[in-house]
């Protein structure tokens, strides 16, 4: 039986790495929920307010990306437009070229995930070392990161023990404290060997062109710290209007993505180091990249570019916590991913057309987003996308007929009817794939089509005769 | 999810939707939700050219055959009268999936009045006819399993008020409540490996809370959980929220 992609790989996935992700994401989840009712009367008004704020945003991006740019460059950062992944990459391949630097230091950034920059420097002679941990581990075991904030949610910390020990960071052991000591000891004189530093930003505000870095390791200001040149890799869409918008969004971030009140380190950055300031870089560039997201602003989708990727929607979905963040084929998983991938694709849609149909439109997704996106409604849009594309994706049952019988009663009736034999067949010789599906681990009820109309015709009659007159 | 706010009903007549999953195997369901209506006053009709409320076709993208039965629905159902559907997934369906379908269609209004005038049947008891307790006996531990396209409705919290009215019944709540039991309609036969591994996963935590009862808003949930349990062998007392009422009622005489 063909089946869908992520369905076949939740089904392939090992007992450990399902135990390692539901765990993940139900703690995440659960203390989120606790922290936000915990604290706030209404969270779900702060939802909805940071929801309309980059809303706003999004549909006023013509506006505020000229603003930003002008604030940037007045306070002395480097601007750069990229459309695509290749030309972000070629941006941070030539500012590194012109300075003759060899060796990167990165902080966590999904838009170089995105981009794939760690294979396009390396193909040119250019090391690039991740100081996240998490995304640490994923580079040293060649992995890739299953969720946007905890990358390694899929690995256990005995795995991560013998990882180590294979890598020649010291003897086998899974303590956590001892993990993060070695990898510590590991990176910290990295950062003063490198020549530049790469990170995300995850606020850029217009009216000051500020920019907004959280991590809760610090190693962004070790980057920011350690090196002479600052190179931010930054999603159009990132943008919230003023400066006094970020409490809200560093608020609902952190309490969405880890269940914390603040992140641990939060920098604001204006621009290079001034005059009279002791430390940090000499050079900072913004590199903006695109990368579909044009196609995504294009769309009826475009309420996805709220997203400031907490993670929660991938926390409480059922469908990732079963099938993990690699069964969706991408740097973005879970519901935003199962939105954002295929639009991002642009004219090659049909590749991730799949992913939107990985839902039981549950809505638990919506019901976290701390920018209050309608994300079902968005996977619903995106079935019809495709269905109109002509692309029919393995086991969906044909409607057409269905809506031929569901919209003549007469006919309607006499399936109902007709239905009864699925009583007396053995289902597994029915031809018929739902059916076959279904009969994979459930029993269907008895068929007592019509029943209910017999009897309502009886009761019609003799409306007086009470609870006594079930047929 | 787009839940309608209207101001409660000082009729008599109503009308029935049965929903297709009653009308096939749960005629239980919908003979329960009569009696629930027409012990608290209301004359329903039950309009006998209706089917399906067009969700199939809806989730599983071919929103050209969905509405084709939104529109069958829209003619079976003529009038202003307040349609009752035991059904949440179907509710939702009437007031916020087909409007979403029809947004560029020409009859959308009347897509949106009927939604408008749809209520799943909790909701409607408390919400519209202000009923708040029900004058039951049902010495039992109850479950109520809420079920997702309830979310943002007035349906969970006017389930669980007419279930804690109940004199001698014990309401438990279930682990990790907020997830899915993986029945999602054509998700449940797309996805048959995930969906069956959620509903194990909701069944464990019915094992856990071990009610007598499990009640739903929704048969769709309570059928797939069946069907599991059904396979595994595990015995589920699993029913409609209606039924309950008219058995607390029954217990009551």
């Amino acid at each position: 039986m063909k089946t869908q992609p992520i369905d076949a790989f939740a089904e392939g996935m090992t007992a450990e790495m399902r135990a390692a992700v539901h765990e993940g994401s139900k703690i995440g989840h659960e203390k989120r929920t606790k922290l936000l009712f915990d604290h706030y009367a209404n969270p779900n008004r702060l939802r909805q307010l940071a929801g309309e704020i980059k809303q706003h945003v999004v549909e006023n991006l013509d506006t505020y990306l000229p603003a930003l740019e002008s604030r940037l460059v007045a306070n002395g950062v480097r601007v750069h437009w990229a459309s695509t992944a290749e030309s972000a990459c070629e941006a941070v391949h030539g500012i590194l070229k012109a300075r003759g630097a060899r060796r990167l230091v990165k902080a966590k950034t999904m838009v170089s995930e995105e981009i794939e920059l760690e294979k396009y420097l390396s193909d040119r002679g250019i090391e690039s070392l991740e100081t996240d941990l998490g995304e640490f581990i994923v580079q040293l075991d060649h992995d890739r990161p299953s969720h946007i904030i905890k990358p390694i949610m899929h690995k256990n910390r005995r795995q991560i023990a013998d990882l180590f020990e294979r890598h020649g960071l010291g003897p086998y052991d899974d303590e956590p404290a001892v993990i993060t000591q070695r990898a510590r000891q590991f990176l910290r004189h990295k950062y003063l060997e490198a020549d530049a530093c790469v990170t995300g930003a995850n606020f850029m505000v217009a009216e000051t062109g500020r920019m907004v870095i959280v991590t809760n390791e610090g190693n962004s200001r070790f980057c920011l710290a350690g090196t002479p040149c600052h190179i931010a890799l930054v999603g159009i869409e990132k943008i919230v209007p003023a400066d006094r918008d970020l409490g809200l969004f560093l608020n609902l971030l952190a309490r969405s993505g880890t269940a914390q009140q603040l992140t641990v380190y939060n920098e604001f950055i204006l621009g290079p180091r001034g005059a009279g300031q002791p430390d940090g870089p000499e050079e900072v560039h913004v590199v903006f990249v695109d990368n579909g997201r044009s196609d995504v602003l294009a769309s009826e989708c475009r309420d996805i570019l709220r997203c400031i990727r907490c993670g929660a929607c991938l926390n409480v979905c059922p469908v990732y916590r079963q099938a993990s963040g690699h069964a969706y084929r991408g740097p973005y998983s879970g519901p935003v991913g199962a939105v954002l991938s295929p639009l991002m694709l642009g004219e090659r849609f049909a590749e991730k057309a799949d992913l939107p149909k990985a839902s039981s439109l549950c809505g638990a997704c919506n019901e976290v987003c701390p920018v209050d996106i309608p994300i079902p409604d968005l996977l619903l849009r995106l079935r019809d996308k495709a269905f109109a594309l002509g692309i029919r994706s393995p086991g969906t049952p044909p409607m057409g007929a269905w809506a031929v019988l569901a919209s003549h009663p007469v006919a309607w009736r006499a399936a109902m009817a007709g239905g009864a034999i699925l009583n007396y067949l053995p289902t597994k010789l029915v031809p018929v794939r739902a059916l076959r599906a279904w009969e994979s681990s459930r029993d269907l009820p008895e068929w007592r089509g019509g029943a209910f109309r017999s009897w309502f015709k009886r009761h019609a009659k003799a409306p007086a005769s009470g609870p006594n007159d079930h047929g | 999810m787009h839940a309608p706010k209207r101001s409660p009903y000082s009729g008599k007549r109503v009308q029935l939707m049965a929903t297709c999953l009653c009308d096939a195997f749960y005629d239980s369901t919908a003979l329960a939700t009569v009696e629930v209506l027409e012990y608290l006053g209301m004359e329903v009709e039950f309009p006998e050219g209706q089917t399906c409320c067009g969700q199939p076709a809806f989730n599983g993208g071919d929103w050209p055959s969905s509405r084709k039965v939104v529109r069958h629905t829209l003619e079976a159902f003529a009038g202003d009268l307040p349609i009752i559907v035991p059904s949440g997934s179907c509710a939702a369906m009437m007031f916020h999936g087909a409007p979403l379908a029809f947004e560029k269609e020409g009859d959308r209004d009347a897509v949106v009045a009927l939604g408008n005038r749809t209520w799943e049947l909790g909701d409607f008891i408390v919400n519209g006819l202000g009923v708040r307790s029900w004058p039951g006996y049902f010495d039992s531990t109850v479950a109520y399993h809420r079920s997702c396209h309830t979310r943002g409705t007035g349906t969970p919290e006017a389930v669980a008020t007419l279930l804690r009215s109940i004199s001698g019944l014990r309401l438990v709540e279930l682990g990790e409540a907020e997830q899915c039991c993986g029945f999602g309609g054509t998700f449940s036969v797309t996805f048959p490996h995930i969906s069956a591994a959620m509903g194990e996963l909701k069944l464990d935590h019915v094992g856990l809370a071990m009610p007598d009862v499990l009640v739903s808003a929704d048969m769709s949930c309570l059928m797939h959980l069946g069907g599991i349990a059904h396979r595994d062998g595990v015995p589920l007392k699993a029913i409609h929220f209606a039924e309950l009422l008219m058995q607390a009622l029954a217990r009551l005489a």
